[in-house]
């Protein structure tokens, strides 16, 4: 009898976060359903008529600050992952090494955002561009980059390795030549992870301080920049329901950028699977 | 070198290391260099932590010198900006307040979802809850903040009289936020558990919720109460739903239906790009407010990661 309620609320547990999702894009989408039209994609930022407001300058700076994102980040979270999973020596350094990958990424974002105000905006003196919040995200996808490279590595099979070793390898040349690219698919999960995450990142962006009145397009690394998720939450802060549609509809483009970036990279991946073994 | 059978001498410790550092072939100089270069590439994360903290740490203690930490600490009213008034409490009581309802509903419901998955739903169902748990876990903060305005808020102001901003909507939506963090980890957790321990309950004559209630559960314990601690950290550290729903409460208050603020929304609201040098304590009690919440998470952080490596110790 106890075991039939306790499963019952378990399930209760799942349904309920199901629903919330049903729910959440539901009402979202609807919301969203006036708005969407080719102008919000073209459009330049307005407060003033939701008719005429756009995200085409948040759309061209979350491009530019996620592109720029991954080519920092991804370099990076790889090697430092493939030290960890093959070259680390089973000591306390190495420990301290790895605790310290977890403890960033359980770090705040809003404490990033921080981070980049003061070391990058103001003592690197790059000001708030399109560079520095870049170099921001970078900093904060970096430990998940480093924890799933970590496991793609770990992944490939250890015949993999000891093959090319035997067959008078050095250790980086099979790393390169043979794990890296057997590990491409739980590499390219990583990369999928490291943009999902740049692309939603709101907090730290704020306190660097998107702009949300662009009314050109970013332009460059050195450029004022302005993102989507902060530019929606832009609109969102306005008073009174007016907004609420712009909101939506942008929060519809954000997470179509969101699934089209995974499919695709989901496609990539399946692919380069199958063809391995 | 180790027949004399004490521990070798300093010297001798040095003389092996230089030796190790000799390239024995020729391409051994450039095994070094990538090793060298891949291990700098990890230190990275240390590094940017300890540069976290200590940017964090001297911006607040110049803080500090305006403003006295006592005051700081044990003030009621926060008002940096309008009244100059510094007390941090009403900021880490919303913090709790809110991470801890969150927890409330997210812990339980996240460890329900993770029994389930893991002793009693059929394998379709498993293949189909599972993504859109990670779907869940993958959508932006600032999308839930909008939903809990949009369709949780009205709800509370109608049947519970909340104000517009509020607390309550906040937990409500970061606890559901948390579910998937929680129940990936806690799944871990209980898959960690030797499956013979289990099997040797049903074997002699437990029910399954008995086996998983008396057995499996107590065994996961380190690792689901590391998962719940990630989880508490993560809901105190969440910012935007906050800053969409609940408001800029600057008194000490505790009621959950009505504005709360917490100190990673206060960071968010306050920080809007033109705050700069011109209003140094507002400038300064940011950061003083960030190095609170950065000490806060790692905190959590660490007791976290030292419980599941005990835990993972046990098993392994």
């Amino acid at each position: 009898m106890k075991e039939v309620v306790f499963v019952g609320l378990f399930i209760v547990s799942i349904a309920i976060s199901l629903a919330t999702l049903g729910i959440l894009l539901g009402s979202i989408v609807v919301t969203a359903l006036p708005y969407l039209r080719p102008a919000v994609l073209f459009n330049f930022p307005s407060f003033r008529s939701p008719d005429h407001a756009g995200y085409a300058a948040a759309i061209v700076g979350t491009l530019w600050v996620v592109g720029l994102t991954l080519l920092f980040s991804l370099p990076l979270g790889i090697a430092a992952g493939v030290y960890l999973e093959e070259y680390a020596p089973r000591n306390r350094i190495t420990r301290f090494l790895q605790a310290g990958v977890s403890n960033l990424a359980g770090v705040p974002s809003v404490v990033f955002g921080l981070l980049g105000l003061a070391v990058f905006v103001r003592a690197f003196g790059l000001g708030t561009t399109v560079l520095a919040a870049s170099l921001t995200l970078t900093i904060l996808v970096f430990p998940y980059v480093v924890i799933t490279a970590q496991e793609a590595v770990r992944a490939v099979p250890r015949s993999i390795r000891e093959g090319a070793l035997a067959l008078g390898s050095t250790k980086w040349q099979a790393i390169r030549r043979q794990v890296l690219p057997a590990g491409a698919p739980g590499l390219l999960t990583a990369s999928i992870l490291a943009a999902s995450r740049a692309m939603g990142e709101t907090a730290p962006l704020i306190v660097i301080s998107s702009i949300v009145q662009m009314q050109f397009l970013p332009y460059g690394p050195d450029s004022p920049f302005s993102v989507l998720p902060v530019q929606i939450f832009a609109y969102i802060s306005l008073p009174g329901t007016a907004y609420q549609g712009v909101a939506s509809a942008g929060i519809v483009i954000l997470l179509a950028l969101l699934l089209s970036f995974n499919f695709v990279a989901i496609v990539i991946r399946n692919r380069l699977q199958r063809r391995r073994w | 070198m180790a027949t004399d059978g004490g521990t070798p001498s300093v010297r001798a410790r040095l003389k092996g290391l230089l030796a190790s550092l000799e390239p024995n072939y020729p391409w051994a100089v450039g095994e070094t260099l990538v090793r060298t270069f891949l291990f700098l590439a990890a230190a990275f994360a240390i590094l940017v932590t300890l540069a976290i903290a200590l940017d964090l740490f001297v911006e607040a203690a110049s803080f500090f010198s305006i403003v006295s930490p006592l005051e700081f600490y044990t003030g009621t009213r926060w008002s940096p900006d309008i009244a100059r008034a510094f007390g941090v409490l009403p900021l880490i009581a919303g913090t709790l307040i809110i991470a801890g309802g969150a927890c409330l509903i997210g812990l339980p419901l996240g460890l329900g979802a993770a029994i389930y998955l893991r002793e009693y739903a059929p394998t379709r169902v498993r293949e189909t809850v599972k993504p859109i748990l990670e779907i869940l876990a993958g959508i932006p903060t600032v999308v839930f903040g909008f939903f809990g305005l949009l369709a949780i808020s009205p709800v509370l102001q109608d049947w519970f009289q909340a104000d517009f901003f509020n607390g309550l909507t906040a937990i409500i939506v970061i606890g559901i936020m948390i579910v998937p963090l929680v129940s990936s980890l806690s799944e871990d957790a209980l898959t960690a558990v030797p499956v013979d321990l289990r099997d040797g309950a049903l074997a002699l004559g437990a029910t399954r919720f008995e086996g998983m209630s008396r057995v499996v559960v107590p065994g996961a314990f380190s690792g689901i109460v590391a998962s719940f601690l990630l989880a508490f950290s993560r809901a105190v550290g969440e910012t935007m739903v906050v800053l969409i729903i609940a408001g800029q409460n600057v008194n000490l208050q505790l009621n959950p239906l009505h504005s709360l603020q917490t100190m990673a929304s206060f960071i968010a609201r306050r920080a809007t790009g033109d705050v700069s040098a011109s209003d140094p304590a507002l400038f300064g009690s940011l950061f003083a407010v960030g190095f609170t919440l950065f000490l806060m998470t790692l905190t959590l952080n660490v007791f976290s990661d030292r419980l599941r490596a005990r835990f993972r110790e046990v098993y392994e």
